[in-house]
């Protein structure tokens, strides 16, 4: 029945974004996105390839800061108030986790990978830090498989278990939002799945952005999708009365149903 | 009808020219093991016979007193000479260590564009200036700074020659450093500055110890390479056989030892024995310090 839950809209969004328009140079490669991504739920994102997805979620955290050729206009609000008025963009990328495509076991432990957030933010006390990375595992859904060898190298784990790794990791930072990247590219369908449980768990608690190449994955998770196209930001909407035909725009319609893309 | 297999079997050019390239390189790589034995076997011959007969092994590695040409009763003792190039390497490694780690990082984690090109070639530019050069400064300038600024009668002693080799191997310790650096994935920078981390933590978190192998083999080449150098050391160390007390003293290095007395003894002799054993000493020890470099290195694309 996913879909049907939509939070109520009274309450205050977590993400509010205005007129957002990113372009590198002269290349636009998003154009006039206007969207709120609400407290618990799963938020999908859906277009083909270089429809703008991979920046829109750049955007969020500023990782253009670092990144002179990449222009972001437009408004951001997190957690109600403007990103790019947060005066400490740490603090800022602290509150949202972030998954990648491809999943990046960075070559600590598997307890390091996921105690570095908590440690980055000050933690220090070896019994909390346990506590966390017990925690973060397991809504992971990666504990029972690694909790006997925590001290082996993250980097040598497989393909799967890196990329719940990274959740654990990016749960480490006890965000209220997290971005997931086409999590499950390089990922196998069993552990796709078990992903997908993690996420319908995680969204009690926190709200997540899905950007998805698999148009059923977002019909599976998304309580609401936005379907960007080139450059474009075509609509969003319920997902389920989406994926039953009541579109606004014939293209999310034929996108879907996989006449192109 | 199929052509018969005989018709076609032949041996062409191409055949021959890939036997040839075969051979060449394979003359190519053993004549790497070829001179390394070569030269092992060579130093070895000309100083184990004194090496074992007539050289007292305790007094060369306790006396600090090197009178080889004495004519009532000539000395082999090398610690003198041995502190002498320890002191000098580990001075140059205080210099050369936060020099060009410090390069190596601002290098591949912050310069960009032209500036990062530009300075890229610098930094091999410097490693290309000849040792007599860096030995001409030291001499020439460092003297002076040094007597002025502390206010010593010579200039010439650890502290010089020290510093001199640590500019000497910065550069290619910052080449090697920086290689390393830049072998760490972009992915890893990524994900740790998505997780709220400043460049800082960025760098001192992910960044180093992702790359801590082949800095620990940079730092290893600095410290084979300080052995090793012989002229700079012998124009900026005061060449004075002594145990230091501080940096302000004169030392003489083990290879400066070797550089400046060897023409003038007489093959054979035993003055010469002992200079080769000096040499056999530095072999060996350069030998662990590369090898232990190269297995480091290999350490790393094990993990």
């Amino acid at each position: 029945m996913v879909g049907t839950e939509v939070a109520p809209a009274t309450k205050e969004a977590v993400l509010d974004i205005r007129n957002l328009r990113i372009s590198y140079g002269s290349k636009v490669a998003l154009n006039d996105v206007t969207l709120d991504v609400r407290p618990n739920e799963v938020f999908g994102i859906i277009g083909p390839a270089n429809s703008g997805k991979t920046s829109f979620l750049k955007a969020i955290t500023r990782m253009d800061d670092f990144n002179a050729s990449m222009n972001v206009s437009g408004q951001i609000s997190f957690l109600g108030k403007d990103v790019t008025k947060w005066r400490n963009v740490f603090a800022l990328r602290r509150r949202v986790g972030v998954v990648f495509p491809l999943p990046v076991g960075l070559p600590l432990s598997v307890y390091d990978n996921v105690a570095l957030a908590p440690r980055l933010g000050g933690t220090k006390k070896k019994a909390d830090l346990d506590e966390i990375v017990e925690r973060c595992l397991r809504r992971a859904a990666l504990w029972d498989e690694v909790k006997d060898r925590l001290d082996s190298l993250g980097s040598l784990l497989s393909g799967g278990q890196q990329q719940r790794l990274t959740i654990a990791r990016a749960l480490s930072q006890d965000p209220d939002l997290l971005l997931l990247d086409e999590f499950s590219i390089a990922v196998d369908p069993v552990t796709t799945m078990r992903i997908e449980d993690v996420i319908r768990e995680l969204k009690n608690e926190i709200s997540i952005i899905m950007v998805t190449n698999l148009v059923q994955q977002a019909r599976r998770l998304a309580d609401r999708t936005a379907f960007f196209l080139n450059s474009e930001f075509v609509e969003v909407g319920d997902t389920s009365p989406m994926f039953e035909g009541e579109v606004q725009d014939q293209r999310t319609h034929d996108y879907i149903t996989g006449r192109f893309g | 009808m199929a052509r018969s297999a005989e018709a076609i079997d032949e041996r062409n050019l191409a055949w021959y020219l890939d036997r040839a390239v075969r051979v060449f390189v394979f003359v190519g790589g053993i004549s790497a093991i070829v001179l390394i034995i070569g030269i092992f076997v060579f130093i070895t011959r000309e100083g184990l016979e004194f090496a074992t007969t007539t050289l007292n092994i305790k007094e060369f590695f306790t006396s600090p007193r090197w009178a080889p040409t004495s004519e009532t009763r000539p000395t082999y003792g090398a610690l003198a000479l041995i502190a002498g190039t320890v002191s000098v390497t580990g001075t140059a490694m205080i210099v050369a260590i936060p020099f060009s780690l410090g390069a190596a990082i601002y290098i591949a984690e912050f310069a960009t564009g032209k500036t990062r090109e530009v300075l890229k070639v610098l930094v091999e530019m410097l490693a290309a200036i000849p040792s007599v050069v860096w030995g001409f400064i030291g001499l020439s300038i460092m003297n002076g700074i040094i007597i002025q600024l502390f206010n010593v009668p010579i200039g010439l002693n650890v502290l010089n020659a020290g510093v001199i080799l640590g500019l000497m191997a910065a550069p290619i310790m910052t080449t090697i450093a920086e290689d390393a650096l830049k072998a760490v994935p972009d992915d890893y920078r990524q994900a740790a500055e998505a997780m709220g981390a400043t460049r800082w933590q960025v760098i001192f978190k992910v960044v180093l110890p992702a790359a801590r192998n082949g800095l620990v083999s940079a730092v290893l080449l600095g410290v084979g390479r300080g052995f090793g150098e012989t002229m700079a050391v012998l124009m900026a160390s005061g060449h004075s056989i002594n145990i230091p007390d501080s940096v302000f003293d004169s030392v003489r290095a083990l290879t400066a030892t070797i550089a400046a007395e060897l023409g003038e003894t007489a093959v054979g002799s035993d003055h010469y024995g002992a200079l080769f054993t000096l040499g056999i000493m530095l072999f060996v020890v350069t030998f662990i310090i590369n090898l232990t470099a190269d297995l480091v290195v290999r350490g790393i694309k094990k993990r």
